[in-house]
């Protein structure tokens, strides 16, 4: 599958772009993330504490766990800090 | 219901004076509205709110209709800037209008938790010794419990 897969704030800094297409057989968010950490070093280091990190799937909060069964859009972030 | 996100300053009295306006119905209105806090030493040059286009709104929207849900409220408004602001600037506010205070009150207070950990913004401060993202803060976490 192709995914649309976007970064914010320090994980868009690490990684140093903001969006792009990731073709994937994983199942799962971590399954896509571990695709990411074997390809280069950046993503190691931009996941190297996912506990730190959220992830969306189609722009609704998701979990590293959830599948990506029909899902578009993939975005990581740190914490959101609003208000 | 408005839920607005935009990058240009907002005008505060225009927004408080025309919320719920003619409304006979409602007899509370409670406005809340952020700046961007200086920092203890002084230092802080200004600050870059990003945010995630699309999520940003589907958030807000999700948070103001959950709101309504939970209490009795006749409308309200949110709206939150991204972009560069400095220290005094206006970076968001809520307004929620009810018959009675008591739900006017929690209804802003519950927008405010919400929206400090679940609308995708991120706070980076920029100084004269350098840039760091601003963290979020276990206590916010902990504060939607309470919800």
């Amino acid at each position: 599958m192709i995914y649309d897969v976007l970064y914010f704030a320090w994980v868009r800094e690490r990684i140093g772009l903001p969006k792009e297409k990731v073709t994937s057989d994983a199942t799962t968010v971590a399954g896509l993330v571990a695709d990411l950490c074997a390809r280069e070093e950046r993503y190691a280091v931009a996941f190297s504490d996912i506990s730190a990190l959220r992830v969306a799937l189609d722009q609704e909060l998701s979990t590293f766990e959830a599948p990506l069964d029909g899902v578009r859009e993939i975005a990581f972030f740190p914490p959101m800090t609003g208000g | 219901m408005r839920v607005i996100v935009q990058e240009q300053p907002f005008d505060l009295a225009a927004e408080v004076e025309s919320f719920a306006k003619g409304r006979t119905d409602l007899g509370a209105v409670v406005t809340f509205h952020g700046i961007v806090r200086g920092d203890d030493t002084g230092t802080l040059d200004h600050m870059m709110i990003e945010h995630y286009p699309g999520m940003t709104e589907r958030a807000l929207t999700t948070i103001a209709q959950e709101a309504m849900r939970r209490w009795s409220l006749g409308d309200v408004l949110v709206l939150h800037r991204f972009g560069e602001m400095r220290a005094g600037d206006r970076i968001m506010m809520v307004a929620t209008a009810a018959r009675h205070r008591k739900d006017a009150f929690e209804a802003a207070e519950f927008l405010m938790d919400y929206l400090k950990s679940r609308a995708p913004f991120w706070k980076k401060e920029y100084a004269a010794d350098g840039a760091s993202w601003v963290a979020a803060k276990s206590d916010d976490e902990d504060a939607l419990s309470r919800w």
